[in-house]
């Protein structure tokens, strides 16, 4: 009875599946490609790297990240924070930048339960307002900036 | 009647979420509770609570004459206080003659047209936020009595688009209004969802507003598409939020931060 797929660990079952889920969304129109590794996006969505202080700014942003209707983070000057999520505090210690990438992209992948909504998926979504129809909650720029700023999160 | 049945069929198809969870019945409270004590005051004190100004215009409204047929809604129901008390504890109601249900604002509206014959008052108009408010107020107090037994298909495809995840941030009601419930979303502490209140003043619309104008609040927050005001969907939430809030006693007119 021995399968030639069968994945050894959780981390390579979760690999496999990542895998096999890669070309719908990296094929979706408008969106660049991206490979997915295990459970991270080890490559920048750009090819450049993001710029700490506009990440910061995003973040921060209850309009454009909307990150801390959610979460909470070392964002003093912000007093209405989150309790949904966990604190942001940390982050760039817990996760490696490439891991961050694919948190940020669509949460989803990792946790189909999740209520972190997918930055940069624009498939398998319903009913979408008008207005965003098509377009992914961030940038290919702007997730490359919010990437760079969460990896100086360390503790 | 052909509108609900597709309803039906769309929601039954949409992506439910896996498991959700409802509040025990004993565990449900109104977003009321969590209000600050000047606001609870507001609701509270008629001379202070700004929603009674419509009450008082839909009384004015209920006197008066309207449509080709010359007549008050007063001139068939006559007095508000007796004939009303209750029945907005009792919608969206099964309307067996349209074969669908319907809710208050809606049913104001027919009695318009049929029985005035005069036209339609537009959603969130004035002079229809006034009389649903006074209809609503007579079952100021009462326990919500939900019609389970005729409205059960209108209460399941409510429930499906409750826990259907919808628009960019692809969140469902759900989400907010049961998992989540009591935690912060930025500094709001998300109640659990209870349509107890309405039409209410919200202080942040500066004015009275209908039960599917918070509904599309939430929508927009979502970043999903509104529903058309008067639209199936909107009366098979309520429908479901009504029964899911049975028994809960309406506090029309409210007021919410
Ligand atoms: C609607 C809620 C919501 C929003 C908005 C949101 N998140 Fe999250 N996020 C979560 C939840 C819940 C988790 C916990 C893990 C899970 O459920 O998948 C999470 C997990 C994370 C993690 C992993 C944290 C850890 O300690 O393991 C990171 C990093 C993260 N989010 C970053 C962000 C950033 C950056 C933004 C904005 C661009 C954002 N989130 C917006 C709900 C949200
Ligand atoms: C991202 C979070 C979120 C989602 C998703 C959401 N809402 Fe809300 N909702 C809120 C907030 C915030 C408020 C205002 C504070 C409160 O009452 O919770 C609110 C208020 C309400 C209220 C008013 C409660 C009262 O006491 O006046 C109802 C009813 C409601 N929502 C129903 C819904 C329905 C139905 C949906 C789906 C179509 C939905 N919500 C989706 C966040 C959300």
């Amino acid at each position: 009875m021995s399968c030639p797929f069968r994945a050894t660990s959780a981390a390579g079952l979760t690999a496999l599946w990542l895998a096999a889920a890669l070309p719908a969304a990296g094929a979706e129109e408008g969106l660049r490609l991206f490979a997915v590794v295990g459970d991270a996006i080890p490559a920048s969505l750009t090819g450049a790297k993001g710029d700490t202080e506009r990440g910061r700014a995003i973040v921060a942003d209850r309009h454009v990240g909307l990150c801390l209707l959610c979460h909470s983070g070392p964002f003093p000057e912000e007093p209405l924070q989150g309790t949904l999520a966990p604190d942001l505090r940390g982050v760039g210690s817990r996760w490696s930048e490439g891991q961050l990438r694919l948190r940020v992209v669509d949460a989803a992948r990792l946790n189909p339960g999740t209520i972190m909504p997918p930055y940069y998926r624009t498939d398998g979504l319903n009913r979408v307002a008008p207005s965003v129809r098509g377009k992914p909650v961030l940038t290919a720029d702007e997730i490359e900036d919010v990437v760079a700023f969460l990896v100086t999160l360390r503790e | 009647m052909l509108r609900t049945a597709q309803l039906i069929v769309a929601v039954s198809l949409a992506v439910a979420l896996a498991a959700s969870e409802e509040i025990p019945l004993s565990e449900r409270h109104s977003s009321y509770q969590d209000m600050s004590a000047e606001t609870r005051a507001m609701q509270d004190h008629d001379a202070e609570n700004p929603g009674m100004l419509w009450v008082l215009d839909g009384e004015a409204l209920w006197q008066t004459k309207a449509g080709k047929a010359a007549i008050a809604c007063a001139g068939c129901h006559g007095d508000a206080e007796t004939s009303m008390k209750g029945v907005a504890a009792r919608y969206p109601a099964y309307d067996a003659r349209r074969g669908t249900a319907i809710d208050l604002a809606g049913r104001i509206n027919v009695c318009r047209t049929d029985h005035q014959q005069s036209p339609e008052l537009a959603r969130e108009s004035r002079d229809l936020l006034a009389l649903t408010a006074l209809v609503a107020r007579q079952s100021h107090g009462l326990p919500i009595d939900s019609d389970e037994a005729r409205l059960r298909p209108f209460i399941d495809a409510g429930r499906a688009i409750f826990t259907a995840r919808q628009g960019q941030l692809d969140l469902a009601c759900a989400h907010c209004h049961d998992a989540n419930r009591g935690k912060k979303l930025a500094g709001i502490t998300l109640s659990q969802g209870h349509p107890t209140g309405y039409p209410l003043y919200r202080l942040e619309w500066q004015t009275l507003g209908s039960l599917q104008r918070r509904l599309r609040n939430c929508l927009i927050g979502m970043r999903a598409e509104p529903y058309a005001y008067g639209a199936p969907e909107y009366i098979a939430l309520e429908a479901y939020l009504m029964w899911r809030a049975r028994g809960m006693p309406l506090e029309s007119p409210a007021v919410r931060p």
